[in-house]
């Protein structure tokens, strides 16, 4: 079930407008799938840009900072997340061997 | 929850609008759920916060509440799911995720070019590289199968002509070199990558590269054999049906399938015998007396000793 422009705008209220999310959309700030539909997570990203600008005062100039660094950190946890998942699927004694590594090199 | 807000803003009863609304700018910032994806807290705390602002930010609803004819609780919020819950998993949680924060790992160990597979996105691409998009796109079944030639509008306005190869299934992505995001100073743009979502066919049912479907044939179809007329991905297809067919039968049509990676499937044609809508005197006088002479017992093989 994708949105439309339009249905992102009625669905997310609070002053978007559809010049505006075009705008959005023309900076990679929001990026919905090639026929335009918007998927859950675009919506859920729109409105996140809305309360970064309104309630946080976040500045258009400061906005794809603060994007950049969200999608870098939410990338980093998928990546460790398939890391840890990875690990788990490994042998008890390979298990033990990571667990005694991370602990060798932890303290650097 | 009825938690007195003066005290989850940390102000005093007396606070200004201008205070209130500082005091909730610094804990939203502090506690809002899509920037502390790890913390559970988050959330509660946030959903508090924010109620406690709803109330005390509109001057009516305060001085009610001051004067005590409402509680705490103000108005219900509507359940909102935030960014981090599509972010932080699925697979659809990968389109904005970007490997920029460890695409030097490579360099530590091969391990991390296997990860870039998973958190592939983002803006900035590994090396310097304009960043790579990653875009969903609804295909029809037919044209998924026999392949077709798509021009698309890209979000940031560019048109592209999109080639899906016949044989493409559903949740394949497909990748297009350089067309991703320009990369800074001259250096080479990112790649786009479109992962194709194929529509079921109301009657076509891909299985690997077979395709199976379901053919109704009539009574006298059934019995006599005949031809009759198939639909296939490439159109209709004139097919024998051998005399004395039953329903569940299965016909192979060879090559007829989707000419994909790996060869060319076959189309299965699943027989299904279908009664006309009324069983009129005629028919039923005529069964009356063929059962009469000639009995036979379909479930022999099904009756255990």
């Amino acid at each position: 079930m994708t949105l439309s422009e339009r249905e992102v705008v009625a669905t997310v209220g609070g002053g978007i407008t559809v010049r505006r999310l075009r705008a959005w959309i023309r900076d990679g700030w929001v990026r919905p799938g090639v026929d335009g539909g918007f998927d859950e997570i675009d919506v859920a990203r729109v409105r996140l840009v809305c309360h970064l600008r309104q309630h946080l005062q976040v500045n258009d100039e400061a906005v794809p900072v603060v994007l950049s660094l969200m999608d870098q950190v939410y990338g980093l946890r998928r990546g460790l997340k398939t890391l840890a998942r990875a690990v788990e699927a490994q042998p008890e004694e390979v298990r033990r061997e990571v667990a005694r590594a991370l602990r060798d090199l932890g303290g650097d | 929850m009825a938690t007195d807000p003066y005290s989850v803003l940390g102000v005093k009863r007396d606070a200004s609008p201008e205070d209130v609304r500082k005091a909730y700018r610094r804990l939203a910032k502090q506690w809002h759920p899509d920037l502390n994806p790890g913390n559970k807290d988050a959330e509660s705390r946030f959903k508090a916060i924010s109620v406690a602002y709803d109330l005390l930010n509109d001057p009516d609803k305060r001085a009610r509440f001051d004067r005590g004819e409402i509680d705490a609780s103000g108005a219900e919020q509507p359940q909102q799911r935030f960014y981090r819950e599509y972010a932080d998993a699925g697979p659809g949680g990968r389109r904005y995720a970007s490997s920029a924060g460890f695409s030097d790992f490579e360099d530590l160990s091969g391990l991390f070019s296997d990860l870039f597979g998973q958190a592939r996105g983002g803006r900035a691409g590994p090396r310097g590289r304009g960043g790579d998009v990653r875009y969903q796109l609804e295909l029809d079944f037919l044209d998924a199968v026999n392949g077709a030639s798509r021009r698309v509008t890209l979000p940031d306005g560019r048109s592209l002509d999109l080639t899906i190869p016949p044989g493409t299934a559903d949740g394949e992505t497909l990748r297009l070199r350089g067309q991703g995001v320009p990369g800074a100073g001259g250096r080479p743009a990112g790649d786009a990558y479109v992962e194709v979502a194929v529509k079921p066919h109301a009657m076509f049912d891909r299985q690997g590269n077979d395709i199976l479907v379901e053919l109704p044939v009539s009574l006298d179809e059934a019995v006599l054999g005949g031809k009759v007329e198939v639909p296939t991905i490439s159109g209709p297809v004139s097919v024998t049906i051998p005399r004395g067919t039953s329903s569940g039968h299965t016909l192979r049509l060879r090559g007829r399938g989707v000419k994909g990676r790996g060869g060319t499937g076959d189309q299965l044609v699943r027989i299904k015998v279908v009664l006309p809508a009324n069983v009129d005197s005629d028919l039923e006088s005529f069964m009356k007396e063929w059962r009469a002479r000639h009995p036979y017992d379909p479930r022999a093989g099904t009756r255990t000793r």
